[in-house]
């Protein structure tokens, strides 16, 4: 009886949302998430205005500092109040798991302009079940140029504090600091993650990091890092991408950008579990990750594309600054979400336990 | 409040003027004002209910509350509970626990992403471990044989094994040997065509397994080993060790075939781990906050050296607190001093300038503190320029402790000048006179008369200073360096990236405790009626 009562209400439900389809929407207001600055810019430039323009829906846009813990909460609390939000694929990929986020119908996403279909033209693994992805960023390095004749250019050169004196500026964080202490430690980017899960390995990335613990200046903020550069309070410092861009371009700053060893990461549209307007923020989702969107953004921040036509559309003087243009690409390591998210809870504490030993 | 006053004597009540007892119409009038007072109080005790009584009481049940286990899995939870701990667990929870994790619903689907979750704070790699078999579930359920086999010798994996059984199906003694796996191999699609299979049939790993025991039994096995040991030494072996173990490998498919999926499911320890996890309240929460944990049989024991933090966070929290406290104090009392004595034209002025931070961002604050203190900053250019000190020996003033304490200080100085000046404020000079009269110097005036008056203003200061600093994050996290990591940056990073919200109820109820515990040994010593904030 229940049984039958279930698909007659499924029933039901397909007609309606059919009725629903049928008939040509209303404008929309949707609440679009983001992590703010010029990254949400980029995004209000390139999806959100052409969006607006196309349908006269309005856009709320908020601002987050990531993580799964707004989500979780409103889902939980059964008062979802976000459509859209732009998380890290190990949030995509653990909201999944937990039941927090919408499952995707993303065999529906358009091909490329180019005719590619779509699941060939997005970068392997940047579309999930829950997830659809938008940009590549990486985690790389930077040196001041006018503290060295000869700069550095490998990701070894980073812990060399013989022939590249100074202070360093890390993370405060073991993500990426551990991949990139095992990379000049002579891992081959390829096995980086196999040596990482042993403990062998993880005693090795330590003693690794050990070698500059004392002349590093740890950053939290992603703001952070360029500030320490331009201060001179550091010669070298890890950061994000599209930081490092917006300081050398933008404010002239005379830094210089190392790729080798770059960790790239990609960031996802997803939708919490629940929301209202699912079918808009779909539709919304299937137009902000178009060709021309994708390479629209890319005027305003400089993250690569995740589709590959969208790369030749890319504005020429902005191509050799993305982190997917074939010069930087060479010697990359993809973040391993998996990974992150079995060990980064014990790996966060061991970090913390060594900073403070 | 009206007080009737009985008189004794007349033997017949008061009444009122419309007859009833003067003591009953006292009561309800009292009682309507009380109800009247609570109405108007009503409003605010609800709100703070609401938003604040309620979700901290929500936010600490967290700290013991443990339901994702039974959630996920109840059938394997009942089945554990009748395991001794002794040896595997029997076949049942091996049963139960694939039936669950295959059912592929939406709701379990939820619930075991969550346990999985769940005994990824026990012990690192679970998350992974649940999520390969919630996969694999689904597929040992129609298929359990090929993952037992896989399960039982790892050769069974091996990329050359099926290919070159495929090849010595050919042959006849193999077919001799073991005719329906010959006969099915033949099936079996290869090659490059679009129709290719990967794997041979399904029903190909029954059919070899039940075929070896056979020719095992009957002698026949040892015609064909040669054979195949002439093409695959390690497939030899592979064969002759399921042979001789194919009754057990055809009892208990279920347990070898989630061995097959990962080994881990071949060890006591992972079912221990989940049997003590399945209790719907645990205080594993609480254990991890002091560096304690559950070892896999139940004592408690601490955690490794290397994720020894928590206790350790805590001292310095409450150090870093106290020194605040202390350098607040030392700079406020002056301050308030001046403020409180000075005419009201110049204090008022003086005053706003005292308050001045409350009106800039907490963030324009700190990083203010960063472009004056660091190795490169204004003080030290400063310093330089002024032939102090030379230029290699800047002085390290930033991204330490000493630029934690002075930045909280500077944030928190107006939390305890506020208190002491208007508790000052309103001793009067007589006091002070009078001491001065009756033959005190001004020094034993100030401390017998004087300060003693002061310490309500003292404590509600130094218990708001106090308060307050142990809950920032932002500011040491900016300028602390590697020292600037205190309890609040461990319970935010629990409650908002790795989502263990259990672990950041646990460490905040402990941090409530302990300044609950203070703010008792302050009533004990100081008395909490002294305390003034105006």
């Amino acid at each position: 009886m229940n049984h039958l009562l279930k698909s007659a209400g499924v029933a039901a439900l397909a007609f309606a949302t059919l009725g629903y389809a049928g008939t040509s929407s209303a404008a929309e207001t949707l609440t679009i998430v983001s992590w703010g600055g010029a990254y949400t810019k980029s995004q209000v430039e390139a999806y959100h205005k052409p969006w607006i323009e196309k349908t006269g829906d309005t856009i709320n846009s908020e601002d987050y500092n990531g993580g799964l813990a707004e989500i979780r909460a409103q889902v939980e609390a059964g008062n979802v109040t976000w459509n859209l939000v732009d998380v890290e694929l190990s949030d995509a990929v653990r909201g999944c798991d937990e039941g927090i986020l919408e499952v995707l119908p993303t065999e529906d996403l358009p091909a490329g302009d180019d005719g590619t279909p779509a699941a060939e033209d997005f970068i392997a693994g940047t579309v999930h079940e829950c997830a659809v992805g938008t940009i590549v960023w990486s985690t790389v390095y930077a040196y001041d140029t006018t503290k060295f004749k000869d700069g550095p250019t490998t990701i070894a050169d980073f812990f060399d504090l013989e022939k590249f004196p100074g202070k360093r500026g890390m993370r405060k964080a073991p993500k990426a600091n551990l991949e990139f202490a095992l990379m000049a430690d002579g891992v081959p980017s390829g096995e980086v993650y196999d040596v990482l899960a042993t403990p062998e390995g993880v005693e090795r990335a330590f003693k690794k990091l050990d070698t500059i613990k004392n002349d590093t200046i740890w950053w939290e903020a992603g703001a952070q890092p360029p500030q320490l550069l331009a201060d001179g309070e550091v010669v070298m410092t890890t950061a994000y991408n599209g930081r490092l861009f917006n300081a050398i371009a933008n404010e002239k700053k005379p830094f210089e950008i190392v790729w080798d060893g770059q960790v790239w990461d990609i960031d996802l549209w997803v939708i919490p579990k629940g929301a209202p307007k699912m079918e808009q923020s779909w539709e919304f989702i299937k137009f902000s990750t178009d060709t021309q969107r994708l390479a629209d953004q890319a005027k305003w921040i400089s993250y690569g594309p995740v589709r590959k036509s969208s790369f030749d559309k890319v504005l020429p003087d902005m191509q050799p600054h993305m982190p997917t243009a074939p010069a930087n690409f060479k010697n990359p390591l993809q973040n391993d979400f998996e990974f992150w998210a079995d060990y980064g809870d014990e790996l966060n504490e061991r970090f913390n336990a060594w900073l403070a030993s | 409040m009206a007080h009737a006053i009985e008189e004794a004597g007349p033997a017949r009540p008061l009444t009122m003027a419309d007859g009833t007892p003067l003591k009953v119409a006292l009561a309800r009038a009292t009682r309507r004002s009380k109800i009247r007072a609570f109405l108007l109080v009503a409003p605010l005790l609800l709100f703070i209910l609401i938003t604040f009584i309620f979700p901290i009481v929500d936010m600490l049940m967290r700290s013991i509350d443990n339901p994702e286990v039974n959630d996920a899995i109840p059938l394997t939870v009942a089945e554990l509970e009748k395991w001794d701990g002794e040896g595997m667990p029997p076949d049942a929870v091996f049963a139960a626990f694939i039936k669950e994790m295959g059912d592929r619903g939406e709701g379990q689907r939820r619930n075991v992403g969550r346990m999985g979750a769940r005994l990824n704070y026990e012990d690192g790699g679970f998350r992974s471990l649940i999520n390969k078999s919630q996969r694999a579930a689904a597929k040992i359920e129609e298929d359990p044989m090929q993952f037992a086999l896989v399960g039982f010798d790892k050769g069974w994996e091996d990329k050359k094994t099926w290919p070159t059984l495929d090849e010595l199906a050919e042959t006849p003694e193999f077919a001799e040997v073991l005719p329906e796996t010959a006969a099915l191999l033949r099936k079996w699609e290869t090659g490059n065509s679009p129709f290719a299979e990967k794997t041979p049939k399904p029903e190909t790993y029954p059919t070899i397994l039940s075929e070896l025991e056979k020719a095992k039994a009957d002698g026949s096995l040892a015609r064909l080993l040669p054979l195949v040991q002439a093409e695959n030494r390690k497939l030899a072996t592979t064969l002759e060790k399921t042979a001789a173990s194919a009754g057990d490998i055809r009892d208990n498919p279920l347990r070898y075939a989630l061995v097959g999926v990962d080994k881990d499911w071949g060890e006591q320890k992972t079912w221990k781990i989940i049997k003590q996890v399945s209790s719907p309240v645990t205080f594993s929460y609480y254990l991890n906050a002091v560096d304690r944990t559950y070892d896999i049989d139940g004592n408690i024991v601490m955690q490794p050296e290397w994720k020894q933090i928590y206790v350790q966070l805590f001292m310095k929290t409450i150090y870093v607190s106290l020194g605040v406290t202390l350098a607040c104090l030392i700079l406020a009392y002056p301050i308030s001093y001046l403020l409180a004595t000075l005419p009201p034209s110049k204090g008022n002025l003086l005053l706003i300038l005292v308050l001045l931070p409350f009106w800039t961002s907490l963030l324009v604050r700190t990083t203010s503190w960063i472009v004056l203190l660091q190795t490169q900053g204004v003080i030290n250019d400063t310093l330089v320029f002024l032939g102090i000190i030379s230029d290699d020996n800047r002085i390290e003033m930033i991204y330490n402790m000493t630029g934690t304490i002075i930045a909280m200080t500077h944030i928190l100085l107006p939390f305890m000048v506020l208190p002491m000046y208007s508790v000052m404020k309103t001793i009067s000079p007589s006091y002070m006179r009078a001491a001065r009269s009756l033959g005190a110097n001004p020094l034993i005036a100030f401390v017998r008369v004087y300060m003693p008056q002061t310490v309500p203003g003292i404590g509600a200061g130094s218990i708001l200073v106090f308060i307050l600093a142990i809950g920032y994050y932002i500011t040491p996290a900016l300028v602390g360096g590697q020292d600037g990591q205190l309890i609040s940056n461990f319970i935010a990073y629990h409650m908002q990236k790795s989502l263990n919200w259990g672990l950041a109820a646990a460490l905040g109820t402990i941090l409530l405790g302990g300044v609950l515990i203070m703010y008792w040994l302050y009533d004990r010593l100081v008395g909490i009626d002294n305390m003034k904030l105006g």
